[in-house]
């Protein structure tokens, strides 16, 4: 958050009291830019290959992970706000996960009882 | 200034200049607790179009979650994606393509929003409209060629409440999902040109108004326009990992 801070002062000296704009040099957008083309053609060769099971969950959800990563921080600047933002909307984010958690237990759940009513068979 | 001896920090109450940060937690503790504002170094809008995107956040959420909990209790075959997916280019069947040149797009158009931004806080009126037209352009691309994928399911059969591939539950997944992915898409592109002509026209430069608002034109609005352009595209990258590559 320091390095934050000297870049915003750094902007401030050249125009009046306009400290709140994220200016970057262009070349980090650009990496980014290049990595998320690498990211995206390797999650796309994970299906052309056809890989399966826990290689491929692993895998994608690594790729997803690291490119939501890299959008947020660099292309959304969350990298050079304060922690107080950050805090703001990343926590509240991370609460979805029980909703997720919730959401599988559900599906497992209704999944057994259909296959003791409707496929008699399977059980 | 009378303050009591056993206060040793001030508490931050300006809101014209950037104020020190106290590390960590005791920074955040800092912002929250202070007069006004607790958004510092953002510009109001900004923090406005953050707190929106998070409920945005919560709504595809909601939608790939129970995307997840159909998919995952439903007892009949889900149609592979890989293959209904697939084109035939050059006379060879090539898995999921059209969704990766759609990916492809959709990044670049990210990349080029981005440059927009730089360049908008440069005041380079020229670049920054150039860069947000591409970004339309690819926006708008991006949007044709979901349509042409929406077209060639539909004939294909897969309806909203089933579909001769498999499970019911694929169809009303993916218009869903993809459906109000492409209308945020589709927002975005009106927006951005939007944006770009108050560029070219020298509103931000002159900071007038804007037609919803009093408040004075600046260049923050071509990084809030990047926020929700960019948020479109994380939505996509999440999208193309749970519905077209599970």
């Amino acid at each position: 958050m320091a390095h934050a801070e000297v870049q915003q002062h750094g902007a401030h000296g050249q125009r009046h009291a306009h400290v709140e704009g994220q200016q970057h040099p262009i070349g980090i957008y650009l990496k980014i830019w290049g990595l998320l083309f690498v990211l995206s053609t390797a999650s796309y060769l994970v299906d052309y290959f056809g890989f399966q099971g826990y290689l491929r969950w692993f895998l994608i959800i690594v790729f997803m992970l690291l490119k939501a990563g890299l959008i947020v921080a660099v292309f959304m600047h969350m990298l050079w706000e304060r922690l107080a933002m950050v805090y703001a909307i990343l926590v509240p984010t991370l609460l979805l996960m029980v909703l997720l958690g919730i959401g599988a237990l559900e599906a497992d759940y209704t999944f057994f009882t259909r296959g003791v009513f409707f496929l008699k068979g399977l059980f | 200034m009378n303050r009591p001896k056993h206060m040793t920090q001030a508490v931050p109450t300006s809101t014209v200049e950037p104020l020190p940060l106290p590390e960590g937690i005791q920074g955040i503790v800092a912002d929250w607790s202070s007069d006004q504002r607790a958004f510092k170094n953002v510009p109001w809008g900004k923090a406005m179009m953050w707190i929106f995107l998070l409920s945005d956040t919560f709504i595809f959420s909601s939608f790939l979650i129970s995307y997840m909990t159909v998919r995952m209790s439903t007892t009949e075959p889900w149609p592979n994606p890989s293959e209904v997916f697939a084109l035939t280019l050059f006379g060879k069947s090539i898995p999921l393509i059209l969704i990766a040149i759609m990916t492809f797009v959709l990044i670049s158009s990210s990349g080029t929003m981005a440059m927009a931004v730089k360049f908008g806080y440069e005041k380079n009126k020229k670049m920054t409209f150039i860069l947000l037209l591409i970004t339309a352009a690819l926006g708008a691309t991006f949007v044709g060629m979901q349509a042409f994928e929406w077209t060639k399911l539909i004939e294909e059969g897969v309806r909203p409440w089933g579909n001769p591939m498999g499970a019911a539950q694929f169809g009303s997944s993916f218009f869903m999902i993809t459906g109000f992915h492409g209308t945020h898409v589709s927002i975005g592109v009106i927006f951005l040109i939007i944006v770009a002509i108050k560029v070219l026209r020298g509103d931000l430069d002159h900071e007038r108004p804007g037609f919803l608002t009093g408040r004075k034109g600046k260049y923050e609005i071509v990084e809030i326009m990047g926020l929700y352009w960019h948020f479109v595209d994380l939505v996509w990258v999440f999208i193309f990992a749970v519905f077209y590559l599970w």
